[in-house]
């Protein structure tokens, strides 16, 4: 058991300058040829949030304080997810000819799209920052805590991408129902109204059975609010996390030498 | 030299499941289930393939289109599980299977080294230091930062031997590799091979070209529909062979 585990880790190791050029090529060829390069990556969900900033300060108005900036974050971890996994669903299928032919890891194609889309929301982060500064948003101490809704997500979209690459393989339709899914998603994870317009509704039920909406609500605590999470946000971004994640590896482990036949 | 066994595989079965109509949609999937029509055509690639290749062979592999040949040396490169037997390979293992597997046409040439090194499993300072040897012996200098779908195929092929083949593998892996690139290079190539093969490297090699085979390999085994018709040394398998067709 523990010889495997190690055996395990030293593939990974061996294997850690695929994922880093992998990575470094997808950021690369997203915006090669244009004169502004790597810049893209922060000006283009700048550009996109200014829009929806000037869009929702006149439209749709709720009462929240910094409505822009409540959407904007809102977007920022569902946009994330969504990314994450979409690309982590297909990266097996779009490996196919290299898997066809060299001997690699498998899970290194999920991960790797995990990555990305992560390093692509820091980028929108730095974003959000500017945002926050061009609407006069205060700043608090608790913003640094992000980091914990943050990457407790990246667990969990990777072992959702890992449970979605596996099965697209042998399922191709679940790419389609998967766009329609995260679309009725986006509704139900209070983006862009506030969760109190739900009391005794019976959506409040589902939206509290959204692990999304748990990773929105401890981002907007700590960055919008400026509170400490509630044990509820840390234990239940933890748990989803954890979950998603066993259940994503165990799937894939399970799919992974089929993987060959039906790509 | 001590005749050490490299790769051993044993009673090998690969069965591929041939759907006269692929089910890979839920729908079709429920819809066969229910009326019980899922069932597939199986089909074994290979069966009953037993082989040794031992320390410096330099081993041939024989047989027309769909005998199995590929999916052997994919299998021993670690591409297919076996359904059946084992495949048992010491040591690293450079495989040369449709030269370019993982080259991204957007990239140049340079970065390309890098990712296809990376898929290969090598290590970034190991890249950095065999980046010379690589650009020598593909000739390319002049076109290193230039995107590679401007490449024809043979300068393609040319780097992708030069990548494979600039670390010192234990178990070299070539399909059909000499097929691509000038007259010239397919000779700079055999002589790559050559001379891996006198520092110890052991040689797993498929060939349409009998004389090839003859003339570089010292054992063979000549497969037909997935079953070994015969092993042996490279010279008699080779005339066999021959005779046949």
């Amino acid at each position: 058991m523990i010889k495997k585990m190690t055996r395990r880790f030293a593939m990974f190791y061996k294997y850690r300058f695929l994922l880093q050029n992998l990575i470094q090529r997808d950021i690369k060829v997203k915006y090669r040829r244009s004169t502004l390069g790597i810049l893209w990556s922060v000006l283009n969900p700048l550009m996109m949030m200014i829009v929806l900033t000037l869009v929702f300060s006149y439209f749709f108005r709720f009462d929240i304080e910094n409505y822009p900036v409540y959407i904007l974050s809102g977007q920022l971890i569902f946009n994330y997810f969504t990314e994450s996994t979409s690309m982590a669903m297909e990266s097996v299928i779009g490996y196919a000819p290299l898997i066809k032919k060299v001997y690699v890891p498998k899970y290194i194609f999920p991960l790797e799209k995990s990555c990305f889309s992560f390093i692509n929301m820091c980028f929108s982060l730095i974003a959000l920052l500017i945002v926050m500064v061009l609407t006069g948003a205060k700043f608090y101490a608790t913003f640094i805590l992000a980091l914990y809704p943050m990457v407790t997500l990246f667990v969990f979209s990777l072992g959702v991408g890992l449970f979605l690459s596996s099965s697209a393989i042998f399922f191709r339709d679940i790419i389609h129902l998967w766009s329609v899914f995260t679309t009725a998603l986006m509704y139900a994870s209070a983006v862009f109204y506030p969760v109190s317009i739900l009391d005794n509704t019976p959506m409040q039920f589902i939206i509290n059975l959204n692990p999304i909406y748990w990773y929105i609500d401890a981002f907007r605590q700590v960055v919008l609010r400026g509170e400490f999470f509630s044990f509820n946000h840390i234990f239940i971004c933890a748990l989803c996390a954890a979950i998603a994640m066993i259940v994503g590896c165990i799937t894939f482990k399970k799919g992974q030498d089929s993987f060959i036949l039906y790509i | 030299m001590d005749k050490k066994t490299m790769v051993e595989v044993k009673d090998l079965g690969i069965r591929f499941n041939l759907a006269k109509e692929r089910v890979d949609s839920l729908k079709e999937y429920f819809l066969k289930f229910t009326k019980g029509a899922l069932h597939f055509e199986e089909f074994w690639a290979l069966r009953n393939v037993s082989l040794e290749i031992e320390k410096g062979d330099f081993y041939g592999l024989v047989g027309i289109n769909g005998s199995g040949k590929s999916t052997l040396l994919k299998t021993v490169a670690g591409v297919f599980k076996p359904t059946e037997g084992s495949v048992k390979v010491n040591g690293t293992i450079a495989p040369l299977i449709e030269l370019g597997a993982g080259f991204d046409m957007d990239l140049t040439a340079r970065e390309n080294i890098f990712l296809n090194g990376a898929v290969l499993g090598f290590s970034k300072e190991h890249m950095m230091e065999k980046f010379d040897d690589i650009v020598d012996f593909s000739e390319l200098h002049e076109f290193l930062d230039v995107p590679l779908k401007n490449y024809s195929s043979g300068m393609v092929a040319r780097i992708a031997f030069a990548i494979a083949t600039a670390t010192k593998p234990d178990i070299l892996i070539a399909d059909e590799i000499l097929a691509v690139g000038d007259y010239a290079f397919q000779e700079k190539c055999e002589k790559r091979m050559q001379e891996l093969l006198d520092a110890g490297t052991t040689v797993i090699f498929v060939s349409h070209s009998i004389e090839q085979v003859k003339r570089m390999c010292n054992k063979a085994t000549w497969l037909e529909k997935g079953k070994v018709i015969m092993t042996g040394d490279a010279e008699t398998v080779c005339d066999a062979y021959s005779s046949k067709y």
